[in-house]
């Protein structure tokens, strides 16, 4: 069976915790890279790795790397500040990649 | 480029061909699929884009509950509330092929079904809007799987498009063309030498005449 692991702020994971989620809460960008590099060493073991937005803009480059790959799926999440956009950053790069341009004109 | 490598004989014509028939046919192929993985990508788009919507305004509303709970209740008595999940998830992966993409689908089971199980602690010391918080994550978190889903589907969409696009295009621009200038240098070079032939033969025919009949 495989896992869903959430990785954020403490005060963010708190609820997700209580879903049943694991859940790995890290302070800096730099724990979460670590964190993210441990959960996807192990075989395909978390098949949706939620990270919090603002982590996650400093992860680009690590994140991108799993693009390509059926699993695991990274998936930015706003964290409590609420929502900075980049959520939808993964959807403007892919249309732009499919495409060639972005054609959602936003 | 044309004419530097290729031999000019009827064997290698025929093969060029040959080559340029599979190449139009193996364009015309790619061209269908890029056109159908981008009808389907679309969709994937469109919807990725209520979910992420959906999924971002109801995190926002759950952690702003939370916020409220944890402003109601002390910070040690929180976590001690939320130490031990009663609930587990566990997830089922299957793929899903559209058009040679392997895309992933999840299934997921909750270890308890019973809706009022996600509470992990007693009502008594907790507040009220600590219980409305994790209402509202559970509620979201339906949608925040179907987003992980439908996102990763996209991504993989997107490559595949992207593989696709390019291909079409190396063969409309580049081997196409560059087969089609091969085939019509060979047949050009020997329509050349068919000339010089029936010249040569003329010229033979003539000498060979004025030998005989001492012509002229």
């Amino acid at each position: 069976m495989l896992k869903i692991a959430v990785i954020g702020g403490r005060e963010t994971v708190m609820g997700f915790k209580a879903l049943g989620l694991e859940t790995y809460p890290v302070v800096d960008a730099a724990e979460a890279s670590h964190t993210l590099r441990e959960l996807t060493r192990e075989n395909d073991d978390y098949a949706i790795i939620y990270i919090e937005e603002n982590l996650a803009a400093q992860l680009q480059h690590e994140i991108d790397k799993f693009k390509d790959r059926p699993t695991p799926a990274i998936i930015l999440i706003p964290g409590r500040e609420g929502s900075i956009g980049l959520g939808q950053s993964a959807l403007k790069a892919a249309v732009e990649r499919a495409v060639g341009t972005n054609i959602l004109g936003d | 480029m044309a004419g530097t490598a290729i031999t000019p004989t009827r064997m290698v014509l025929n093969q060029l061909k040959g080559r340029l028939k599979t190449a139009r046919r193996g364009h015309k192929l790619l061209k269908d699929k890029r056109d159908e993985l981008m009808r389907q990508f679309m969709d994937v788009v469109k919807l990725n884009k209520q979910l992420r919507t959906r999924v971002e305004e109801g995190l926002t509303d759950a952690f702003a509950s939370l916020q409220v709970a944890s402003a109601i209740m002390s910070p040690e008595m929180l976590e001690q509330a939320l130490l031990y999940p009663r609930q587990s998830v566990e997830l089922g992966l299957k793929y899903k092929n559209i058009m040679s993409v392997n895309v992933p689908q999840y299934s997921f089971q909750t270890k308890n079904n019973d809706p009022t199980e996600i509470y992990p602690y007693g009502f008594a010391q907790t507040s009220g809007e600590l219980d409305d918080a994790l209402e509202k994550m559970a509620k979201v978190f339906e949608d925040m799987l179907e987003l992980a889903q439908v996102e990763k589907t996209m991504q993989l969409l997107a490559e595949e498009i992207e593989k696709t696009r390019r291909r079409v295009n190396a063969l409309e621009y580049v081997m196409i063309p560059e087969l089609t200038e091969n085939i019509k240098y060979i047949s050009m070079k020997l329509e050349e030498n068919e000339n010089a032939t029936k010249v040569r033969l003329l010229k033979v025919k003539e000498m060979v005449l004025q030998d005989a009949h001492n012509y002229k």
